[in-house]
């Protein structure tokens, strides 16, 4: 019978079929970070169990961690506490462990691929929505709760039952100044959040097969933003040169024996989906959120649009707009911003600070714009001294921080102030999210930086040349 | 880690009318940093139940005494976003058993399944019926009968049934989890791990 690349995957993991229930399916890497492990760990212990395979499991911390003196010890107690919990449990079990002052920690969605941890055909689950990353290598990789991590690491594996299948088709050609990121916010703004519950997505057509690995990472992120468990994408050439020679890759014969299986992931010609949507690229233009979810958004020229003419409540809708101060009709360019954040496991990799950079080169930071510049990881850090771009955003008058989920969630010390407005490369726009009434506006890091330079919402296509 | 059984649960409810209630509002990311589950009712929808100087929001359905109960009804694709277990926590730590919706997030859903909290997902037609009926009298009841699937207006008698796999209710209704169930075939999990390529 023919399968869908989400078919062989998921076909090939399933230990035992529950007939009305979930399936028993293994997990091949778990990622632990410090905010969603601590408890799984202790029910661990209080049951007796032991961690089955410690060798697929890796730690690393980042939810918590400061992003400015990382060589000093962490001032905040609660967060001293979670990164200690999670050093101590990685040691005690003999877990791969990426803390803080690591060189090779980062942000859990930037290291694993980074490290040749994320391969194509694997299954990949950490207690992190966001694991919908993965996918990009054409990896199953979704998003637990804390129960499951303590599943996985007692057992290697979590009971769930098959999601349905959606095939998301992009083609044709991406306008001048249109990124994954808008292509993301594009298909979401169609299906809002809800749109994909329930179904495991294939992102296909020639905008995904033209992206770099990391743009590819930027849409996959972003699955769970439609509802979505996860979304994956074929591997190819692209894929197999970004794996090949990283530290934790296959090597030799088990390189050749992997490629072989990794040449048949592919859906076949006339497998089945139980959705299928076909969006143009030419149709996507950058793209900004105006409201309280990342469904809220819209090409960057267009008015937020009135309470009739968008699904949903009409109440949900207005007190959307309410918390952000905005009214049907109202422009997003040309709005006064006071933050602008590059980071996170979204757009924190080394493309979208060449993407921001090569806005800001020649230009200076508007002095009503504090921006903070977070790597998602230490390997980014480093890419972005080695290629020159640190000279052009320290001319420009930005500083770098050091690697973490910094501003996206807010868990460290960098959090907008309540009311302040930012332009935001990260994933979530809800309430407080960056800050306890903090507002978001989601976008490209070319539209961050433009409205970096400018102080205002700025379509990047009039800075670009 | 263990939890009540489920059977069948009448009680009144509380109504949260809004749609896309995400797992940010429902506990903000600030309060994740402990490194035990306790306590986290406490900051159940902290930032819509209280200001900034920790005074409760009057007009917030927690803080209005018209409402108990151990039945939560929201919006549609209620908990959607981040998967933070810690969302079915702070709803169960508070003294909810069950949430009703129209529509639940995934993630969300399957964490109320793993730590005792029943999310019941009814038609958008008798969501209103509930919210038109707590509405005109906040004592109305509701009862969630499990093993029958059901739910149902006491006042009126009016009932829809439910999903819910036969697995997961099992568990429900005799407070198991996964992992009990997991660890009973280690043998079988660890035959499969060996033929695994990676």
């Amino acid at each position: 019978m023919s399968k869908t690349l989400f078919d062989k995957v998921w076909d090939s993991h399933v230990i035992r079929n529950i007939e009305n229930g979930p399936d028993v399916f293994f997990i091949d890497r778990h990622f632990i970070h410090e905010v969603t492990s601590p408890v799984a760990f202790l029910g661990l212990k209080s049951r007796g169990n032991t961690v089955l395979y410690p060798e697929r499991t890796f730690a690393t911390a980042d939810h918590n961690t400061p992003t400015i003196n990382q060589h000093l010890p962490v001032e905040d107690p609660l967060s001293a506490n979670q990164l200690k919990a999670l050093e101590e449990n990685a040691a005690e079990w003999g877990i791969s462990h990426w803390g803080l002052g690591h060189k090779k920690n980062g942000i859990v969605h930037v290291v694993g691929p980074e490290n040749g941890i994320t391969l194509p055909g694997a299954t990949i689950v950490c207690g992190d929505s966001h694991t919908s990353t993965h996918g990009a290598f054409g990896a199953i990789a979704f998003g637990i709760g804390t129960s499951e991590v303590e599943m996985v690491l007692s057992t290697q594996c979590i009971m769930q039952p098959k999601p349905k299948k959606m095939r998301i088709n992009v083609n044709g050609e991406l306008g001048f100044g249109v990124t994954p990121k808008d292509v993301a916010l594009y298909i979401i703004s169609k299906l809002t959040t809800s749109g994909a519950t329930g179904y495991f997505v294939e992102y296909a057509g020639d905008v995904f097969r033209n992206m770099t690995m990391e743009g590819r990472m930027t849409v996959c992120n972003l699955s769970i933003e439609m509802g979505a468990r996860g979304g994956m994408i074929a591997p190819d050439e692209k894929t197999y040169e970004y794996i090949q020679g990283k530290p934790l890759a296959p090597k030799g014969e088990a390189w050749d024996a992997a490629m072989t299986y990794w040449e048949t992931l592919k859906t076949d010609d006339d497998a089945v989906f139980d959705k299928e949507l076909t969006f143009n690229g030419a149709d996507i233009e950058p793209m900004i959120t105006y409201g309280t979810n990342p469904g809220m958004g819209m090409g960057i020229t267009n008015n937020i649009p009135n309470a009739d003419a968008v699904e949903g409540g009409v109440a949900t809708y207005k007190k959307s707009l309410g918390y952000m101060d905005f009214s049907e009709g109202d422009s997003m360019i040309g709005k006064k911003v006071d933050f602008v954040f590059l980071g996170s496991c979204t757009n924190g990799r080394i493309e979208d600070f060449r993407a921001f950079a090569s806005i800001v080169k020649g230009k200076k930071k508007a002095d009503n714009i504090t921006a903070w510049l977070v790597p998602g990881s230490h390997e980014v850090e480093d890419l972005i001294k080695e290629e020159g771009l640190l000279d052009i955003i320290t001319e420009a008058g930005f500083t770098l921080r050091e690697p973490g989920c910094s501003a996206c969630l807010a868990m460290n010390a960098d959090k907008i102030p309540a009311g302040k407005l930012a332009v935001s490369t990260s994933n979530r726009n809800f309430e407080g999210r960056q800050g306890p009434g903090s507002r978001t506006l989601l976008a490209s890091p070319l539209v961050a930086a433009a409205t970096a330079v400018t102080g205002v919402v700025t379509d990047p296509r009039t800075l670009l040349s | 880690m263990a939890y009540d059984k489920f059977d069948i649960l009448t009680s009144t409810a509380v109504p949260l009318p809004i749609e896309n209630v995400d797992t940010d509002q429902i506990i903000p990311a600030r309060f994740l940093k402990a490194t035990e589950r306790k306590g986290f009712g406490d900051n159940l929808f902290r930032d819509w139940r209280y200001n900034s100087d920790d005074t409760p929001k009057e007009d917030f359905v927690l803080n209005n005494p018209k409402y108990s109960g151990k039945i939560l009804i929201g919006g549609k694709n209620f908990g959607s976003g981040s998967s933070r277990e810690h969302a079915a926590w702070s709803v169960y730590d508070y003294g909810f058993r069950c949430v009703v919706s129209s529509f639940f997030a995934d993630i969300f859903r399957n964490n109320c399944l793993n730590v005792g909290v029943l999310p019941v997902q009814v038609s958008a037609e008798f969501l209103e019926k509930i919210f038109a009926a707590i509405e005109a009298d906040a004592n109305s009841q509701l009862e969630i009968d499990l093993p029958k699937q059901t739910i149902t207006l006491k006042a009126t008698g009016e009932s829809e049934s439910f999903d819910i796999n036969s697995y997961k209710k099992e568990n429900m209704l005799n407070g198991y989890d996964d992992i009990d169930y997991l660890t009973k075939m280690k043998s079988e999990i660890q035959e499969f791990a060996a033929k695994r390529p990676f």
